[in-house]
């Protein structure tokens, strides 16, 4: 094991139980997360920016409020990682692009407000791929974060840093984005739980946009009752997002261990061999993962869903499309970068060739491309065609199934630089993850087994929308049998 | 009827009308919607297009939008928003939040108070833009130096009515703008005021030879500021387009600004990239899908409509639609109706509220106003006296008698008392004697004289005028 | 075999999204585009009339907020961001070519 794992972590749960009851205190714990960055940051660069100041005040003042007697919410005193592309109020809010190097918004996301008010403490900002567009954070502008597990390695992208900050100690908890699996994929590869939210569940208010209708927030952790946690205080109907679900949903936390006794578990054909280039050490795992919960009562037997042979593309068809019309917004008038031109159109040029990276420029001409008149019908038009009949194929499978499984990643973490000339292979690396966010449902990784290599294995565990409950049950099923068979 | 086109020659315009809502605050955020703030502070991170912000729809603009297509006797159906994408420094996101092939309003008319009807293509929700003022010598977007952007404006709501190219001279143009004026301001959802560009008018104008069927190309009139701009905007492009032809030339397709001190349109700059807006549903909201008891409710609330009050007003006066539209136009029908069924003579009330009250109503009350009428009916008041009655009335309020009594403006007039007084001086010499030697309690017998054969009619003050008259004869 | 993209498209995309290339971009971002078009090759070949488009993941509708004033940025903190102002206002360099 690398030094930049730690051998044991606590629980963000019992942080906030243990600094509730003033056996703790946030600043001891804060001062544990901040020497463990101080001696590995150099070499992981998880972040892109440490607040070590600010989260010390905050700390100072959770102990104040402890020691008051005040009622604190279920993160207090927990230091919390968030990735750089959530507005955090007059902190610098980066989406790792030259473009925002410098803005530090005038407002906070929802999430982060909710994580305040839950009592967390906000440690640093997380270093991602540009705009979250990557699958190995090797797209930041401020350079690529390493594999905490080897550090030769990626650690999966785009939330790279967030999943790398939680497997290196830097902090217990943290937060990503997902847009095509980008929280589950650097899960599996730093070997972390990481959750996207059915669509709708945690508010997108404050998020800088990606593809807005498969952008997702939600959390990394060490265990999936921290997940859990995390999830619960970050989800919620949220007034300021369109698109925000109003009903509740049921508790992650009760079923917890409740086990999968007679739960129908299907596992998804077209991603254990069906679809190329997914490794059979993976697909090994995830068999393995599906005995596990055979073992523990659940009945398991292959599924198809035909659509997912055309995820990939539709994919990488609508998720650009958006993005080409989110990222106008960055032309150098309002704030962010400017780069002086004679014209406003000569500024606006200067301003995105000099401030977006290669893979965002990619995105936008492919985005642009597929939305322009003469190839929409062929191409976004299509896409959207093929996320509804992916949707189909799911309530079909849906219909029968409580619970479908299959690899997060379709490969362990690659080495820096090994995928970067060519496109169309690191986009691969999504296959397994884009279905959950062409319909919205929700979906977890979870740590289950190492590879040859020694790096970690998650397999995902995919459920209906509103379903999460169910989703963790049979999640922490599985890291109860992994931790019990060690 | 004349268009001041050349013989032949058939004028064809569509018009598309943007109309700013009155809702207290913007489109899709809590910011104020308010004219005239100083610039940039009524804003927020999303009507700035701030990274990470969301638009949510304002309930009270898809209501006023749904009244003004049922007004506009639309469909009102299922309805989702559109980005439209192209660069502009006055639009916070670099796209434009519209709605596109499936707007909130479909398929309906404006009827004309000439009784046209004029189709409605649609009429659908957007959000305005920001305002850039060009700084430099020309004050002129060609030659300025730099631009200075206020966003206060970003983000306010707009209806834009599409017409079908039906309207075919320029007095229905100019019509259609007025009777779209009247339907707004009796929906009260905008202050429809064109100099503040509350409304803001483009024409897609074009011509043909009278009796063809086909199309021609069209050009779009921008910046018209006025029905009275409108009207020549329309004259100058449709001359200027009958002048290509028949020089054997082909206008092209394309935008122009009209320019209201020269009198002519001039080509828009460059729109190369104006040419693909890569429109797609706006992934950030989600559809507008009103139920039938919505729809119900709206119909049920809306007011009545110019054309329909043209209809009962005529009705009721029993006189043409065009001699009462302007009463309609102004407000004044109900005030008018309401005379009228006070017993008023409808001509005389169509008279005064068309010639005398164009500046509004002030205190006059329909009751005063009938009695006034049935005064100058039946001679009590000349219609000269009627008429300054009316003024005061309209100022002062009150009753058209105690008003025209003030005024000494009786139908019992000066001369016909200084009659009756002459002959009480035949009548009572003694008296008269009294009077003159200085007894002036005996001046109260004269007025006491007057009153009883003017039945309290006369004005006292003019009495004891007259009579002082008299003693210096 | 026909390219999926050429290099006029990929520079007209360029120019539609305010971006400059040089020569060299040019070539390879045609090269890298039309490497993605061509796997989108079996979405366009698919047969799906009849199939109604999915924009949102989740069916939403009429959802909309009250007519009420909300929260409003004090204009000095927005200014502050921008790379240039001027009489409480954004400043641009000069416009040629007006609002479409
Ligand atoms: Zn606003």
């Amino acid at each position: 094991m690398s030094p930049s794992v730690p051998d044991s972590f606590v629980t963000a749960e019992s942080i906030s139980e243990k600094v509730k009851s003033g056996e703790w205190s946030a600043v001891e714990i804060l001062d544990k997360y901040l020497s463990q960055i101080e001696q590995h940051e150099s070499e992981v660069h998880a972040f892109n920016t440490v607040l070590e100041g600010e989260a010390r005040a905050a700390a100072r003042e959770t102990d104040k409020r402890v020691a008051s007697g005040e009622t604190l919410g279920p993160l207090a005193g927990v230091p919390i990682a968030v990735k750089d592309n959530l507005c955090t109020k007059g902190i610098r809010t980066t989406a790792s692009s030259r473009i925002l190097e410098n803005w530090k918004p005038p407002y906070d996301a929802t999430v982060v407000q909710k994580l305040f008010s839950a009592g967390a403490t906000l440690i640093g900002k997380t270093n991602m791929d540009e705009f979250a567009m990557g699958s190995s954070t090797e797209n930041s502008a401020f350079g690529p974060t390493r594999n905490p597990h080897d550090l030769s390695c990626v650690p999966g992208g785009s939330s790279g840093g967030s999943a790398a900050a939680v497997a290196a100690g830097f902090a217990p908890i943290s937060i990503g984005s997902d847009t095509g699996g980008s929280i589950r994929q650097p899960a599996s590869l730093c070997g972390v739980v990481g959750v996207k939210p059915t669509y709708g569940g945690v508010s997108r208010y404050g998020l800088l946009a990606f593809a807005s209708s498969l952008d997702q927030i939600g959390p990394f952790a060490n265990t999936v009752r921290d997940a859990a946690i995390v999830h619960e205080v970050i989800g919620g109907h949220d007034p300021k997002d369109s698109t925000s679900i109003s009903e509740p949903f049921p508790s992650f936390l009760d079923g917890l261990d409740h086990g999968v006794e007679g739960l129908k578990i299907g596992i998804i054909s077209e991603l254990m061999g069906g679809i190329e280039g997914i490794s059979p050490e993976v697909i090994g795992k995830t068999r393995e993962a599906a005995s596990v919960l055979s073992a523990n009562g659940a009945l398991i037997e292959e599924v198809s869903i035909p659509a997912s042979l055309y995820c990939l593309s539709s994919y990488y068809l609508i998720a650009p499309a958006e993005a080409s019309s989110n990222l106008s917004r960055y032309d150098g008038v309002r704030y962010g970068l400017r780069v002086q031109g004679e014209t406003l159109a000569e500024m606006n040029i200067n301003t995105r060739t000099n401030g977006f990276g290669n893979e965002v420029k990619r995105r936008i001409m492919l985005g642009t491309y597929a939305l322009s008149a003469g190839y929409y019908d062929a191409y976004y038009g299509k896409a959207l065609k093929v996320r509804r009949l992916l949707a189909q194929n799911f309530d079909e499978v849906y219909s029968k199934f409580d619970v479908l499984l299959s690899p997060t990643s379709p490969c362990t973490a690659f080495k820096l630089g090994e995928k970067t000339s060519d496109p169309m292979t690191m986009y691969v690396n999504d296959v397994c993850t884009i279905p959950s966010n062409l319909v919205g449902h929700p979906a977890i990784s979870v740590p289950f087994a190492s590879g040859n290599d020694g790096m970690p294995i998650g397999v995902q565990i995919l459920v209906p929308p509103m379903q999460e409950a169910l989703m963790y049950r049979v999640a922490s099923t599985l890291e109860s049998a992994k931790s019990n068979e060690q | 009827m004349n268009n001041n086109l050349k013989d032949d020659w058939e004028l064809i315009v569509g018009l598309e009308v943007h109309v700013e809502l009155g809702t207290k605050t913007k489109l899709f955020c809590g910011c104020v919607n308010q004219f005239g703030d100083e610039p940039n502070t009524n804003v927020c991170p999303v009507c700035l297009g701030l990274p990470g912000s969301l638009p949510v729809v304002n309930e009270k603009a898809v209501i006023y939008a749904m009244q003004l297509g049922r007004a506009l006797n639309c469909s009102v159906g299922r309805s989702i928003f559109a980005r439209k994408n192209y660069f502009y420094p006055d639009m916070p996101k670099d796209y434009q939040i519209t709605q596109y092939d499936q707007p909130t309003n479909m398929d309906g008319y404006l009827e004309l108070p000439s009784g046209v009807k004029i189709g409605i293509e649609r009429a659908h929700i957007e959000e305005d833009t920001g305002k850039t003022v060009h700084v430099g010598s020309t004050g002129r977007i060609s030659g300025s130096d730099y631009s200075l952007v206020d966003y206060n404006r970003a983000g306010v709501p707009l209806i834009e009515i599409v017409s079908y190219p039906e309207i075919r001279t320029i007095d229905q143009a100019k019509e259609y703008v007025e009777e779209l004026r009247g339907v707004l301001l009796a929906l009260e959802v905008s202050d429809a005021k064109m100099e503040e560009g509350s409304i803001r008018v483009d024409a897609n104008v074009s011509v043909r030879i009278e009796g063809e069927d086909e199309l021609r190309t069209r050009c779009e009139i921008k910046n018209v500021n006025s029905l009275r701009s409108l009207g020549r905007a329309i004259e100058y492009e449709a001359n200027r387009q009958i002048d290509l032809y028949e020089n054997s030339e082909i206008p092209s397709q394309e935008t122009r600004h009209w320019d209201e001190s020269d009198g002519r349109t001039r080509p828009g700059r460059s729109k190369e990239d104006a040419e693909d807006y890569r429109y797609f549903q706006e992934p950030d909201l989600v559809p507008l899908n009103p139920n039938t008891e919505t729809i119900e409710m709206i119909d049920q609330g809306l007011p009545s409509f110019p054309s329909e009050r043209r209809m009962q007003l005529a009705t009721l006066a029993q006189m043409d639609v065009s001699e009462i539209a302007l009463i309609v136009e102004r407000g004044h029908d109900g005030f008018a109706a309401e005379t009228i069924n006070s017993g008023a003579a409808p001509q005389v009330v169509i008279k005064h509220l068309t010639n005398n009250l164009s500046d509004g109503l002030g205190e006059l009350t329909p009751t005063a106003f009938a009695s006034l009428i049935q005064m100058e009916e039946s001679a009590e008041l000349t219609s000269t006296q009627a008429k300054k009655v009316l003024g005061e009335l309209v100022l002062q309020g009150g009753r058209p008698q105690e008003v025209a009594a003030q005024f000494g403006l009786e139908a019992v007039d000066t001369d016909e008392l200084e009659t009756l007084i002459n002959q009480l001086i035949t009548d009572y010499p003694d008296e008269w004697e009294r009077f003159c030697g200085g007894e002036k309690k005996v001046q109260g017998f004269f007025v006491g004289e007057v009153m009883k054969s003017t039945r309290g009619q006369a004005d006292g003050k003019v009495i004891n005028q007259i009579l002082n008259e008299r003693i210096s004869d | 075999m026909t390219e999926p993209i050429s290099e006029e498209e990929v520079a007209h995309v360029a120019h539609l999204a305010r971006l400059r290339l040089s020569d060299q971009e040019l070539e390879i971002f045609t090269r890298q585009l039309g490497a993605v078009l061509e796997h989108a090759k079996d979405v366009e070949a698919l047969q799906l009339d009849g199939i109604e488009p999915m924009s949102h993941p989740f069916p939403l509708e009429n959802v909309t907020r009250e007519d009420e004033v909300g929260e409003m940025l004090e204009r000095e903190k927005v200014l502050d961001q921008a790379p240039a102002a001027e009489d409480g206002r954004f400043q641009v360099p000069q416009i040629l070519g007006e609002q479409p």
